[in-house]
C-alpha cells in the first residue's frame, strides 16, 4: 500500500464564486450546475511542474526587453509561494503578465487606445527558489478601461499564474497595488466577499526590496490549497 | 494581513502572449510510446456562442497509466521520457481548441481497484473567476462502468465527459459551459 495526501477543499470563503453577476462576462459563461465533488486520487495529487519549452530565468527583468529601457514607474516585485501551513514551496513555475505604464496590452485584441511601447512585452516566467521566493522587476502597469458598466477601469494589477505541487493546487490570480481608488470600484477584486481574503490581492509596499535611485520595492506571498495532515491509503 | 489562501481572479482576455506558445498543445513525440489521438473541441457560452478566448489546460498519465511526477509512486519502472503529460491550448476565433496526444493508460483509484482511462482537464477564460475542471473519458472502455468519477455522475450528464470518436485516432470533447445541456464540472 502506498499513501497519498490529498489536499484540503477550497476555503470557500477566500475565494469568488463564478456567477457574479457584476461582472457582466460571468452571466453567460459561469455554470448553472453546481460542480460534482470528487475524491483525490494521484490524478489530482500529481500536477504539471514546468510547462515545456517555457525558458525559466532564475531572476527576471522586464523593464529591459528589447534593446531599450520600457518607459514608466519600475518596480520590483518579490515574494514567497507557500503551502496552506505557510510552508515555502521551492521550485515552483510562475507565469506574470500585464499591461505596460499607459494601461495597453502587448496583445492584438487590447483596443484601448493608448501607446504600446516597444520596449515592454508584459509577460515572463520565473521560478520559486529552494526558499520558495521570487522576485522580478517590471513597471507598474497603467490602469486600463474596459466595457463592464459605466466609466469601468480595471485598477493596476499583475496577472499570476501558479503551478502548485499537483493539479489540484493550480492558481491564476491577480495582485494589486496598495491605496488604488479603483479598488473600491472593481467587481473583479470585489467578486472576493470577505475583506481580508481581498486584502491578500494587495501587495504591500516594502522600503527593504525598494532599491535606492532605481525601483520601488512591493512583497506579495502567494498561498496555495493546503494538504491534508493524514494520508490516504491507495493500494498500488 | 491576516494569512490564508490567495484568492482565485480571471484569467482576462490577455494572457496569450505569456500563457500560450505553439507546440504547447502537442503532447506527443516520435519517441513517445502509446496510441497517438488528437482531441479537438469547441468551447460554447450559454448562448451557444464560441468563446474565443478561453484557455484549456491537460494533465494526463502515460500510455501505462503512470503520471510523470514525483508523488506517483510507479516512477521508476512506469516512466515514459518522451512524455510529461501536460498539454495547453487556448481558443481560436471559433472557439476551437485541438490536442495532439497519447490516449491513457489505467490509473489507479483510492478503493484498490482502478480508474478508467481519463485526461484531466482545467478550463480558464474571461468571466470565469476561478478555473472549472473536468475529466475527459473514451467511448467503448470497460472500466467506464466502475469508474468511480463516472459513477458519481446522473446517468443523461454522464455523456458530457466521453468524447465521441469522429475518425480513427480522433476525439471530440466540445465545452458547454452553461445550459440544460452543460458539461459537467467536478470540484476537486
Ligand atoms: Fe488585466
Amino acid at each position: 500500500m502506498a499513501s497519498l495526501v490529498g489536499y484540503q477543499p477550497e476555503d470557500e470563503a477566500s475565494h469568488p464564486p463564478n456567477a457574479y453577476p457584476d461582472y457582466v462576462s460571468t452571466r453567460k459563461r459561469a455554470p448553472v450546475h453546481p460542480p460534482i465533488r470528487i475524491a483525490h486520487t494521484l490524478s489530482e495529487i500529481t500536477g504539471p511542474r514546468l510547462v515545456r519549452g517555457a525558458s525559466v530565468l532564475e531572476s527576471l527583468d522586464l523593464t529591459r526587453g528589447s534593446g531599450g529601457e520600457a518607459l514608466g514607474e519600475r518596480v520590483i516585485i518579490s515574494g514567497r509561494v507557500l503551502d496552506g501551513n505557510g510552508r515555502p514551496i521551492p521550485n515552483i513555475l510562475l507565469e506574470i503578465w500585464q499591461a505596460n505604464a499607459a494601461g495597453r496590452y502587448a496583445h492584438e485584441e487590447d483596443r484601448h487606445d493608448a501607446p504600446l511601447d516597444p520596449h515592454f512585452s508584459g509577460a515572463g516566467c520565473l521560478l520559486s527558489d529552494a526558499q520558495g521566493r521570487y522576485r522580478f522587476v517590471t513597471i507598474r502597469p497603467g490602469a486600463y478601461p474596459w466595457a463592464n458598466h459605466y466609466n469601468a477601469w480595471r485598477p493596476s494589477h499583475i496577472h499570476f499564474s501558479v503551478f502548485g505541487p499537483g493539479f489540484a493546487s493550480r492558481l491564476i490570480t491577480q495582485m494589486y497595488f496598495p491605496g488604488d481608488p479603483l479598488l473600491a470600484l472593481d467587481p473583479i477584486f470585489n467578486s472576493v466577499s470577505a475583506p481580508e481574503a481581498r486584502d491578500r490581492l494587495i501587495a504591500a509596499f516594502d522600503v527593504e526590496t525598494t532599491i535606492p535611485e532605481r525601483a520601488l520595492g512591493y512583497r506579495f506571498d502567494i498561498v496555495l490549497r493546503g494538504r491534508n495532515a493524514t494520508p490516504m491509503e491507495t493500494s498500488r | 494581513m491576516k494569512f490564508g489562501p490567495t484568492p482565485w481572479q480571471t484569467v482576462g482576455p490577455f494572457f496569450g502572449p505569456a500563457l500560450v506558445a505553439p507546440g504547447l498543445d502537442v503532447l506527443a513525440d516520435s519517441h513517445t510510446r502509446g496510441q497517438r489521438i488528437f482531441i479537438e473541441g469547441q468551447v460554447l457560452d450559454g448562448d451557444r456562442s464560441p468563446v474565443p478566448d478561453a484557455l484549456i489546460e491537460i494533465w494526463q498519465a502515460n500510455a501505462v497509466g503512470c503520471y510523470d511526477h514525483p508523488e506517483d509512486p510507479r516512477q521508476d519502472k512506469a516512466l515514459d521520457p518522451a512524455f510529461h503529460g501536460f498539454g495547453r491550448a487556448g481558443t481560436d476565433k471559433s472557439g476551437c481548441f485541438r490536442f495532439a496526444t497519447i490516449k491513457p493508460g489505467p490509473v489507479p483509484g483510492v478503493d484498490g481497484g482502478l480508474q478508467a482511462p481519463h485526461i484531466n482537464v482545467s478550463l480558464f477564460a474571461r468571466g470565469l473567476l476561478r478555473r472549472l475542471t473536468t475529466r475527459i473519458y473514451f467511448p467503448y472502455e470497460e472500466l467506464n462502468a466502475s469508474d468511480p468519477v463516472l459513477k458519481l455522475l446522473p446517468e443523461p450528464r454522464r455523456a458530457s465527459l466521453i468524447v465521441k470518436q469522429v475518425a480513427k485516432g480522433r476525439f471530440r470533447f466540445d465545452i458547454l459551459l452553461q445550459g440544460d445541456d452543460e458539461t459537467v464540472f467536478l470540484e476537486i
